[in-house]
């Protein structure tokens, strides 16, 4: 009697209601966020990404197969999961990208203008760095994000990180906590999640690089934090900058103990 | 007994050859000093790029308290820069109403001010990213309030005029450390332009009183 009354307020609730307002968006989200990560084309991306790591370039016109990504010249294995991390022959905590454009000026010679010519890129011209990148995360597959955290400048790079994350500038007075910094919050349709909580930013930075959608590219978490803040109104982010690397070091120490999940599928 | 001493003893040095934990999920204090890294950091790490000059790193007064207090200053800090803001901004004479409907399309319009758009394109007051504003557009963020029924709440008199005016001109006037972007002192919309939002939340005929 009570399950049959109760099953008529719902039907009636359910009248009573817009069509659109049965639908819960973060559900729906969630649905389609499974089911194309259960196909993600990045392993494509990937396949690419491989050969370009093992193509001979530059003057030297060396592969960057004897590139150290951290756990010595040449590994890839579980190599994206400990970064970023601080390196002697730089003098600086590095993150994947930052350390792969160091390699590709040092070992294979480039200039940093052949290096950087092309750090973004779209359908018709993919990116180097972004597939390099995709395929050195998938050899991390379901190793803990374990970025370094003992050296004294893994640890300023991620206090740097912490401050930059709330500090407000720009044309529009807007620092990464304005958007997130707050739980359950959306702009227009999107869900927002709060990147200074570990529960909020561990499946974040295990699943970049992505794929994404909308662009039909691999993009990295350099292109995501650059594009973040031009849609903040700063003015634009050099491309393995300390800040950057501090931001992604800040996330990455916030968020660690995640699996690697990625290269994942985002929209 | 001895035993279990040195043991002890052997977890006290490992402990102490740990560094401390990270204060990871806190948000850090920022002196006077940091907001100065803060700043030469961000003039060293980014560039300038189309209409996204470096001027937008600077940081003026209220920004400053902002930044400095965890955007909750203390009374005396906050109250004379808002009154301070309050009396910069340029009030027009007369009616503060224009068209809803000119308004309307503004409050949709997400666009202008990154350094991917071109200069002088008819920028847009991103109004709905954040708010709730007519029961016809679904889409809409949270961050900000919801203004739906703005004008229908408040009506249409000439301090409410000159609040919704001034709040979209510059919103730090009200609440200093607002998440409200200054969309007039920003320049990132005219006079004309802002009284069309004033009118798309406080006219009648508006959807967002409807």
């Amino acid at each position: 009697m009570l399950k049959t009354l109760m099953g008529g307020a719902a039907l009636a609730l359910a009248a009573a209601l817009p069509l659109h307002a049965q639908v819960d968006i973060r559900k729906e989200t969630q649905r389609w966020q499974q089911m194309i990560a259960e196909g993600s084309p990045a392993e494509l991306f990937e396949i690419e990404g491989e050969a370009l790591w093992k193509k001979k370039q530059g003057p030297k016109n060396v592969s960057l197969e004897g590139c150290d990504l951290g756990q010595g010249p040449g590994v890839v294995k579980a190599a994206y999961a400990q970064l970023p991390k601080y390196f002697a022959d730089a003098d600086r905590v590095m993150d994947l990208e930052t350390r792969l454009l160091h390699c590709m000026t040092t070992l294979q010679s480039r200039s940093p203008q052949d290096a950087t010519q092309r750090l973004y890129g779209n359908a018709d011209r993919p990116s180097e760095m972004e597939l390099l990148s995709v395929y050195i995360a998938g050899q991390s597959r379901g190793v803990p994000m374990a970025p370094g955290t003992r050296h004294v400048k893994e640890r300023e790079a991620f206090e740097l990180g912490q401050k930059l994350f709330f500090h407000r500038a720009g044309a529009w007075d807007f620092s990464c906590s304005s958007c997130h910094g707050e739980a359950d919050k959306r702009i227009r349709m999107q869900y927002l999640p709060v990147m200074s909580q570990p529960e909020g930013v561990r499946k974040i930075v295990a699943t970049w690089p992505s794929y994404l959608v909308r662009n039909a590219q691999v993009k990295t978490m350099q292109w995501r934090i650059w594009d973040c803040y031009r849609q903040m109104r700063w003015p634009e982010p050099v491309f393995g900058s300390e800040a950057t690397v501090a931001i992604t070091q800040y996330l990455t120490v916030t968020g660690q103990g995640e699996p690697y999940a990625g290269p994942g599928t985002k929209r | 007994m001895t035993k279990n001493f040195l043991l002890l003893a052997g977890t006290a040095v490992l402990v102490a050859g740990c560094a401390a934990p990270l204060p990871v999920g806190e948000r850090p204090k920022i002196a006077a000093s940091d907001l100065d890294q803060l700043v030469a950091v961000s003039k060293r790490d980014f560039k300038a790029r189309g209409i996204a000059g470096m001027d937008r790193l600077e940081l003026d007064a209220a920004m400053r308290a902002c930044n400095l207090h965890n955007d909750n200053p203390p009374r005396e800090v906050s109250q004379p820069l808002e009154e301070q803001i309050l009396k910069s901004i340029p009030f027009p004479q007369g009616s503060l109403l224009g068209d809803w409907k000119r308004g309307q399309r503004l409050a949709q319009s997400g666009q202008g001010m990154t350094w991917s758009d071109k200069p002088n394109i008819a920028n847009g007051g991103s109004c709905y990213n954040c708010h709730q504003l007519s029961p016809q557009e679904e889409s809409f963020g949270t961050l900000g309030t919801s203004l739906r029924n703005f004008g229908k709440i408040r009506g249409t008199s000439e301090a409410i005029q000159r609040y919704t005016y001034g709040k979209i001109y510059n919103s730090k006037a009200y609440n200093l450390c607002s998440q409200m972007p200054r969309m007039g002192h920003s320049k990132t919309l005219n006079e004309q332009q802002i009284k069309d939002l004033t009118a798309y939340l406080l006219d009648p005929n508006s959807p967002v009183n409807k």
